[in-house]
């Protein structure tokens, strides 16, 4: 007993804000429901929050339907929390993954289209991979011009946004418009759709996303490449006087980042969506912010969170049909989670947690990503 | 001066933090009227927060304090100043675009009756003051313009405006030059004339007896003894403060320099700001010398040092290590022919501070076999990294619950045990060391010094950069002054004068 708590005693340590900050949110966004009770038909209810939330877990996991769209929704997660997470773990601030999530899935729905009618098992993984290269390639963009010219990847990245949701719709309207549709979109992947593996829609998808997560951990954890890359975000300093290439290492990683991005544009299209067309939602781009920050950037938390928020998604459509709570009261849930972990101070009062030793770094790219600077490293004797 | 009432007591004072460390345990203190009482113990024995707590920044569990025999509680520094204490704090606290006048009177601004800043009456007023206390010092002139040992007039000047009797000065004479020093030793003592009473914080012995009326030393959190200077030595000191005998004389023995190993030729470099401080070095370092660089901090020391190591590029001259061209070669490849660097900041380069013990031993190898392997050096082996750090953490006595602790958990000291036991490899060649001891207690200065010593006598090729002159005279066995951005003179470890040195480093002449 004491040998197991002495294994997960660390892990505990990382896990607990996020977890309490979890609690705190439900807790909070309940406040919010009771309130807001009674201003609605069914009049003030102060068991409204328990309701919601039991049918929310219901949504979620209580039926095989429940558990795949679950996991359909954590697959993209995954990949774009792996996005922001790894450059984190470098010091970089991603914010772009909705534009390289955007990129991703319209060069896996062009390719794909190309791809229509030939064998699943060489269309898929071409137009993954492509969309993939296209993430990667948008990703480069903003690393090179942060190692180059030392341009702020958070500003560069909310640019690169924009400009991929704007050239993508010129894109679908003047270069692939498909035709024989009253509104412009790409044509049908057709044989290029990722397999369904059980049920409606459970794609293949969360396979690719779970192998992501393992190795992605693999190459933190265990390489030199992931030894470089969290030793250029802990302390460039030392990572230059170490003999490692921060420049190189920056645009390296964002290169990864968009990769990764990419990727889960390219499952989301080839798994769900089937079809670009201007306005299709890259809200993956900043769920994957919050996956990360609550995932601690670590691949097994990211892995953890993304199942969290997708069942948020996949739960609450029938928390809204069977108590008529809104499904808004995830987004509400899903800021305060942010907000807590931001705000740690206030978890850590709540729940008694004591301040770590170190800093945690990744919250302070975040924090420091706004001009403030990075604040020094931890408490030093 | 000791019969009468002491200005200041301070009795029972204990303070634990908040896990546990009991940084004072029941410390007395008094302090004389006219007197300079020094405080002297190791990084971590408990000075600071002592002072801390005198200073109203940290709250004691236990203790009181009494000013002029009547008890007082010290709520913040606002209540220290009211109550006659000032403070010199190591880091000065000046704002450098401000002139001399406007930071003295920052807070107490003196205004006419409409609110306006009467900044003529406030020079006068400073001058005055400067003048009784023998400062050489313009309130008209920025601070920015200022020396190091000017500014820290300045902060003396700051603290006395405010009527201050008791001044605490936490260890003064870190950053300053001898000569500096010498001039900070004369202003005190004029200070003690004039009334006030000092507590000067160090751990400098040598400087502690020279100045002091008595000696106070504090060893983990305990006062263990107090001496007035006539009746001790450097010696008994040292032992108070450590707790063991210990060797404070660098034995140097006999070096046998052979070949070249590095040589600087016309070495010319800008810093970050594209200021040139690197302008035309021409030096050599034999295998099995110690050739050190004497110099006041900022005269391209720093960038010299980083030009031999790789991490910056100079526009203009040539590195070669054993007759081959380097300068154009990255940190990485002069690595690998066999440059190993101590940076002068441990935390901002050696270390990664949340990093394990085992992955900041192989920092600076972590591409080598055997700490990589397998996919062409792409993994990382954990077991020969576990077991390096092993090694090196014993053969270098690095103290620690465990291997398994991040490297900012360690002291100070262990914390340059871990960049010097990586570095301090035996395949070396040219070994560059900035700084090697700066911060570090009197034990674990003996014991890098004496692995410094070990290395040239391996036959490596050391060049050492030190602030501190003294260290740069026991250990070199030549020595190199810089001063704006050249190497102004030369001497032979036996011919090497303290004052001649520090004059050169001060100044760039060599005046007699």
């Amino acid at each position: 007993m004491r040998r197991r708590l002495g294994r997960l005693g660390p892990t505990w340590a990382k896990a607990s804000i996020p977890v309490y900050s979890i609690v705190l949110a439900f807790a909070v966004a309940a406040v919010v429901v009771i309130i807001s009770s009674a201003f609605t038909a069914t009049g003030f209810d102060p068991l409204l929050p328990l309701a919601a939330y039991l049918r929310l877990f219901a949504g979620a996991f209580g039926s095989g339907n429940g558990i795949a769209n679950t996991l359909v929704a954590a697959a993209p997660l995954m990949f774009g929390g792996l996005a922001v997470g790894i450059g984190l773990k470098a010091g970089l601030f991603n914010i772009g993954v909705a534009g390289q999530f955007l990129v991703g899935a319209f060069t896996a729905a062009v390719i794909g289209a190309a791809l229509a009618t030939a064998p699943t098992i060489v269309g898929m993984p071409l137009a993954m991979l492509a969309g993939g290269l296209a993430g990667a390639v948008y990703g480069f963009i903003p690393g090179y011009l942060k190692a180059r010219t030392g341009a702020h990847e958070v500003v560069t990245t909310i640019m690169l946004n924009n400009a991929a949701a704007l050239l993508l719709t010129w894109a679908v309207n003047d270069l692939v418009r498909a035709p024989g549709f009253s509104f412009p979109r790409t044509a049908d992947i057709g044989q290029s759709a990722l397999p369904i593996l059980a049920g409606r829609n459970l794609h293949l998808g969360i396979v690719f996303a779970i192998a992501a997560v393992l190795v992605i951990r693999w190459i933190l954890v265990r390489t030199t490449l992931g030894f470089e890359i969290r030793t250029v975000g802990a302390n460039p300093n030392a990572a230059r006087y170490a003999g490692m290439r921060p420049i190189f290492i920056t645009a390296l990683t964002m290169t990864i980042s968009g990769l990764l991005a990419g990727l889960a544009g390219a499952i989301q299209m080839l798994g769900v969506i089937g079809f670009y067309a201007p306005g299709i939602t890259a809200s993956v781009g900043f769920d994957s912010i919050a996956v990360a920050l609550l995932g601690r950037s670590d691949p097994i938390g990211i892995l953890f969170a993304a199942l969290l928020f997708g069942a948020f998604r996949a739960g609450a459509p029938l928390m809204q049909i069977e108590t008529s709570v809104p499904i808004e009261v995830i987004d509400i849930i899903q800021a305060l989670v942010i907000l807590f972990l931001a705000a740690d101070l206030i978890v850590r009062k709540v729940f008694r947690v004591r301040a770590p030793k170190v800093e945690i770094t990744e919250m302070a790219t975040v924090t420091g990503s706004w001009g403030a600077g990075t604040p020094p490293p931890g408490t030093v004797s | 001066m000791s019969d009468k009432t002491p200005v200041l007591e301070m009795r029972g004072i204990s303070k634990r933090f908040p896990g546990g460390t009991l940084a004072n345990d029941s410390i007395d203190l008094d302090l004389g009227d006219r007197e300079i009482h020094a405080l002297l113990g190791e990084n971590g024995a408990g000075k600071t927060t002592l002072m801390n707590i005198l200073y109203g920044l940290v709250t004691p569990d236990e203790g009181e304090i009494r000013i002029d025999a009547a008890p007082v509680t010290i709520q913040g520094p606002a209540d220290a100043i009211a109550r006659g204490i000032g403070m010199v704090h190591q880091h000065f606290m000046l704002v450098p675009v401000l002139s001399v006048a406007e930071n003295v009177v920052l807070g107490q601004e003196i205004t006419s009756v409409d609110g306006v800043l009467d900044m003529r009456t406030a020079e006068r007023r400073i001058r005055e003051l400067a003048d009784r206390l023998g400062f050489s010092v313009d309130p008209g002139v920025r601070v920015n313009q200022l020396s190091l040992g000017q500014q820290q007039r300045v902060e003396i000047l700051k603290a006395i405006y405010r009527g201050a009797r008791i001044l605490v000065l936490d260890e003064p004479t870190a950053v300053l030059t001898p000569q500096e020093t010498r001039e900070i030793f004369s202003v005190l003592r004029r200070l003690r004339e004039d009334g006030t009473s000092i507590i000067f914080i160090s751990h400098k012995l040598d400087e502690v007896l020279e100045i002091a009326d008595r000696v106070t030393v504090i060893r983990r959190g305990k006062v263990v003894g107090s001496r007035k200077p006539a009746q001790t030595n450097q010696d008994e000191l040292a032992e108070l403060m450590v707790g063991r005998a210990v060797s404070l004389r660098v034995d140097r023995g006999q070096s046998h320099p052979g070949d070249v190993a590095l040589e600087v030729v016309g070495l010319r470099a800008l810093d970050d700001r594209r200021h040139e401080m690197v302008r035309g070095v021409e030096l050599s370092v034999r295998s099995g010398e110690i050739v050190g660089i004497a110099g006041v901090g900022g005269n391209g020391q720093d960038e010299l040092v980083e030009c031999v190591v790789g991490l910056r590029k100079p526009f203009a001259g040539t590195i070669r290590l054993a007759g081959r061209d380097i300068t154009r070669l990255s940190v990485e490849a002069r690595r690998d022919l066999g440059i190993a660097y101590v940076p002068a900041d441990r935390q901002r380069f050696g270390l990664v501070l949340p990093y394990l013990l085992p992955d900041n031993f192989v920092l600076t190898r972590y591409g080598e076999v055997p700490y990589a392997g397998g996919l062409g050096g792409f993994v990382r082996q954990d077991q020969p990294i576990r077991s390096e750090a092993g090694r090196l953490a014993k053969e270098f006595d690095v103290r620690s619950s465990s291997l398994d602790v991040a490297a900012s958990t360690l002291s100070g000291g262990n914390q340059q045990k871990v960049v010097v036991a990586r570095e301090f490899r035996h395949d070396l060649k040219v070994l560059v060391v900035d700084q090697p001891t700066r911060g570090l207690d009197v034990g674990s200065i003996e014991f890098i010094h004496k692995q410094v010593i070990a290395r040239r006598d391996a036959g490596v090729a050391v060049l050492l950069v030190s602030a501190e002159l003294d260290e740069v005279l026991d250990l070199s066995d030549r020595i190199l002054v810089m001063y704006r951005g050249r190497i102004v003179g030369t001497f032979a470890s036996a011919e090497a004068q303290r004052e001649k040195v520090g004059l050169l480093m001060a100044t760039g002449e060599a005046r007699t």
